[in-house]
């Protein structure tokens, strides 16, 4: 086998990344929200781990969708 | 202020002896309830101390009077104690459990460790009685003992001896909190022995008041009259003890009272006869109560049951407009409605309470909330009082806003707002175009309609949910209100382009829409049907589509390049306001598709389409009187041509078939990926047949276009299937070719006898008539087996239709259900409505309404005309 493969290049897995603590203010401020308001993920999740993502992180995920093309999420670890 | 408190922590247990001793306020010792002059006796089962249920009397508890004193508990003192019939199984469970002797567990300690660790508290008392029950000798004390048996309801036996609730007390009583403990359970709250009852608890009078009879007698709550059961027996029980009867009939006895006291919390205990009042009625205990359909919580609770409702069968009238609803005028003068009297609007309301006949005021209410029933006698003096401030309630009028409601609720469609208009009669009754998103017909259909009793609530309902804001369905973005059935075939028979009537005619068919102008009529007098449609249409309409009847000819070829030309333009034209091409059809005013409505609603808005469809189905309606249409057997039959290439076409499906049966039986069947031979046979023989059918219906489809269309043929109800009002090409392949295969589970019928379905064919074979290929057709008559065939396919199709809409129903309660609390933000979010927690981050993640969007699309052709003539005008 070639080099390690990465779960986040299967094409069923949506794109990710961590967002910056400045982003995820912005964020916040933009749904006037709490961390706790956002949709979570738990920290065992595959995406999760391979990211290397620490509770309280907040995820961007960029989902496919059949209606509206891309759609964009946001998940804190828990 | 409202004192809030907040519930800290909540604990499940039984009570405890001590805690029933506790909460009660007296001992009943007596079965009597009222002394000879109608008083309670005390110490009887309607004991003052636990409440009062006369007005006028004390509780002798807390001294308040009827409406006040909330009820106390009281308690019998059972002479002997008596298992409760609804844990039995966990009596079985600790007797077989815990060793009779010393008390632990049946079980070595490693053994508990282990049900400890693998089982969740609720299962731990079952998994060790499992365990428990075949030991022989107790691991702790080494006692032998025998496994307990239970005999339904609540007879206890060790080996063949019987052991009696004084036995079953003792041993449990010997249990180990701390081994409790490791079970689950909180000792402190619930403790084995509690499950034998000494003392039995006596629920408050208020819980079972007596009712008093009109002829002066108490009728007692079926509660009462189990209670005063056990204290009879009780008593009778203890005489007997004190007197040293013989223990068989102390026994008798101690049975009796079991029995009583298991039937007083259930009267459908299995193995114990329903306990029945002197009447014979099965007496309704503590369980009925609460338990089913008509129990307290599906009853009481959770159903809701609302004032100023009313409900009666439904019934069309097409004269209605799609905002009204007909209220019959017994419905009318029974509800009211309040009106607030201001200096603007005294006189009218003057002019209720004066009046003595039907629209009236039926009380007054003054600013100080006292409220005076409109009489005879004081309407005089009320009409000189009433003045600003004062709320008068007055019999429902025309235009009065209602909700109207048809379940099953499914959708938000189901439940929309009405303007009232009264009419004589007994039901209710909706304009036809209103039907499809109630999904009403009007076969015994009956309906809700709520009579709104607040201004907020009034012009919360007209905004929101009038129906012509309803025509557009969110569903699949089309119109759902809109014109069904004869109305389509109307206005497809008044749209033909040889449609053209007197100057009589004409005017009579405008003055039931309402409308007073002629158009220009031709050079010879007559008026053309499309003229007359053209009428109520907006004047700077311009919209071209393909009809439904369009879509037909272009399918069969009739307007194909080189092809005939076609009767009728399968393009549909409106220019200016005037239809110049076409027909006027299903596509154009149906449901789901509707491109006219659809167009209307969207470029000119609700109050365009509400005129249009009122105006449109009364001229329809008006124009049916006129033309009609009708059926006859005549109108069925085909030329011997159509008939041989039927023929044709089925004698080579046949022989298809016939030739697959043969390679299959000789083996040189080729198999189809992932099927057996078996499989893939049937799927040749169904794709095979299917085809044959589907050529039949496009040659018949095709003949019937080219020789129907025509003035005098398009009356025998060809007329229906052309405009898509109602049936289909399929049900004219059903009626004038063959009726084709039968359908059991989407396969051929094939269960029955041993290798046949039917005696009238030879096992095992797997021909198309064997199988439920019908030749015939609904003209001619089907043969008895085709008939036989059918049957199966139709009866299938009726068990389907009951078992799915009650299964996808419980499936869409669930999602509502689970999804009623989410709400939409008005920043686009998707959140949960206590919380605020994000669901979705752009509603739909497209953030775009569905109603808006046609089929999902935005509708880019309105907002082009509207900008082009928007900057025009």
């Amino acid at each position: 086998m070639a080099a390690k493969r990465s779960i986040l290049d299967h094409v069923l897995v949506p794109k990710c990344r961590i967002l910056s603590e400045d982003e995820v203010e912005e964020l916040l401020k933009k749904y006037h929200l709490t961390k706790e308001q956002l949709p979570r993920i738990l920290e065992s999740d595959p995406v999760v781990k391979e990211l290397g993502a620490k509770k309280g992180d907040v995820i961007e995920f960029v989902r496919n969708s059949p209606i509206a093309g891309k759609a964009l999420y946001y998940r804190v670890v828990v | 202020m409202v004192a809030r408190k907040t519930i800290g922590e909540i604990h499940f247990g039984i009570l405890s002896p001590e805690m029933i001793r506790k909460m009660s306020t007296v001992e009943v010792k007596v079965a009597e309830t009222y002394d000879e002059d109608g008083f309670p006796i005390e110490g009887g089962l309607m004991d003052p101390h636990m409440g009062v249920a006369d007005p006028g009397l004390r509780c002798k508890t807390c001294g308040q009077k009827m409406n006040k004193c909330p009820g106390h508990f009281g308690r019998i003192e059972l002479v002997r104690p008596v298992v409760h019939s609804e844990y039995a199984r966990y009596i079985e469970y600790s007797l077989n459990g815990f060793c009779p002797k010393c008390g632990r567990p049946l079980v070595s300690d490693e053994e508990m460790k282990r049900i400890e660790a693998e089982y969740p508290p609720k299962q731990r008392l079952k998994a060790l009685a499992k365990k428990g029950a075949n030991v022989k000798k107790c691991p702790h004390c080494g006692f032998e003992r025998q496994p307990v048996r239970l005999d339904r309801p609540t007879n206890f036996f060790e080996g063949d001896r019987r052991i009696w609730p004084t036995e079953i007390r003792e041993r449990l009583e010997k249990i180990h909190d701390a081994d409790l403990e490791r079970l689950g359970f909180d000792p402190k709250n619930f403790r084995p022995e509690w499950l034998v009852l000494t003392v039995l608890p006596v629920p408050p009078v208020t819980v079972r008041p007596s009712i008093v009879l009109e002829t002066g007698e108490r009728a007692e709550d079926d509660l009462t009259h189990k209670l005063a059961d056990i204290v009879r027996i009780n008593q009778r029980l203890k005489e007997n003890i004190d007197a040293g009867a013989p223990q068989l009939i102390i026994e008798d006895l101690w049975d009796l009272l079991q029995y009583h006291v298991t039937t007083y919390f259930n009267n459908e205990t299995p193995g114990a006869p329903p306990a029945r009042h002197r009447s014979g009625r099965i007496l309704k205990t503590l369980i009925q109560r609460l338990k089913g359909k008509e129990g307290r919580f599906r009853y009481n609770l959770s159903g809701k049951r609302v004032n100023f409702a009313g409900r009666a069968v439904i019934s069309p009238d097409p004269m209605l407009d799609i905002d009204q609803v007909g209220v019959p005028e017994w419905m009318a003068r029974l509800i009211t409605v309040p009106m607030h009297v201001t200096e603007w609007n005294l006189e009218e309301a003057k002019r209720y309470v004066a009046s003595k006949e039907y629209p009236r005021a039926l009380y007054v209410i003054r600013p100080d909330g006292t409220r005076k029933r409109v009489t005879d006698v004081n309407r005089e003096e009320l009409l000189e009082e009433l003045a600003p401030g004062y709320t008068i309630e007055r019999q429902v009028i025309d235009g009065d806003v209602v909700l109207f409601n048809r379940q099953p609720s499914l959708h938000r469609m189901s439940m929309m707002a009405l303007k009232v208009k009264v009419l004589p009669g007994k039901t209710l009754r909706i304009q036809p175009a209103v039907c499809p998103p109630y999904n009403a017909d009007f076969d015994g259909d009956e309906m809700n309609i709520h009579f709104l009793q607040t201004e907020e609530a009034r012009a919360e309902a007209r905004e929101l949910m009038l129906t012509p804001k309803h025509v557009i369905t969110p569903r699949y973005g089309g119109p759902l209100i809109a014109l069904t059935k004869d109305y389509i075939t109307a206005l497809f028979l008044l749209t033909l382009p040889w449609t053209r009537l007197t100057k009589e005619q004409a005017m009579d068919l405008l003055y039931a829409a309402g409308i007073t102008k002629l158009p220009e009529p031709d050079e010879d007098g007559l008026y053309r049907g499309r003229d007359i449609f053209s009428m109520l249409l907006p004047e700077d309409l311009n919209i071209r589509f393909v009809s439904r009847l369009g879509k037909y000819l272009v399918e069969t070829g009739l307007v194909q390049k080189g092809a005939k030309k076609a009767v009728v333009s399968p393009i549909t034209v409106i220019e200016n306001g005037k239809l110049i091409k076409g027909v006027i059809d299903k596509a154009a005013v149906g449901t789901e598709k509707g491109v006219l409505i659809d167009y209307m609603y969207r470029r000119y808005g609700e109050e365009t389409v509400r005129r249009f469809i009122t105006q449109v189905s009364r001229m329809a309606n008006r124009l049916l009187y006129m033309f009609g249409f009708t059926n006859s057997y005549e109108s069925l039959k085909t030329p011997p041509e159509i008939d041989k290439q039927i023929d044709e076409i089925v004698d080579r499906a046949l022989q298809e078939v016939n030739e697959y049966i043969r390679k299959y039986k000789e083996g040189k069947l080729e198999p189809i990926p992932g099927r057996d031979l078996k499989e893939s046979l049937e799927i040749y023989i169904m794709v095979t047949l299917a085809k044959a059918e589907k050529e039949v219906t496009n040659l018949l489809k095709r003949y019937l276009l080219e020789t129907k269309l025509d003035p005098v043929h398009i009356l025998d109800n060809y007329a229906q299937i052309f405009s898509g009002a109602r049936g289909s090409f399929n049900n004219i392949k059903n009626l004038m070719g063959v009726q084709g295969q039968a359908a059991v589970r989407e396969k051929r019928p094939h269960r029955g006898f041993q290798g046949r379905v039917i005696s009238h064919y030879k096992p095992g074979d797997l021909g198309p008539f064997a199988r439920g290929f019908a030749r015939g057709n609904l003209r001619d008559g089907l043969s008895m087996e085709e008939l036989f065939f059918w049957g199966m396919g139709g009866r299938m199709g009726e068990v389907d239709k009951g078992v799915s809409t009650q299964i996808t129903g419980y499936y869409y309660r669930r999602l509502a259900n689970a999804m009623m609390d989410l709400i939409l933000f008005p920043d686009g979010t998707v959140r949960e409505v206590t919380r605020d927690v994000i669901v979705q981050f752009l509603f739909g993640d497209d953030g775009l309404n569905p109603q808006k969007l046609r089929h999902g699309e935005i509708p880019v052709d309105v907002i082009y005309d509207k900008m082009v003539a928007g900057g025009k005008k």
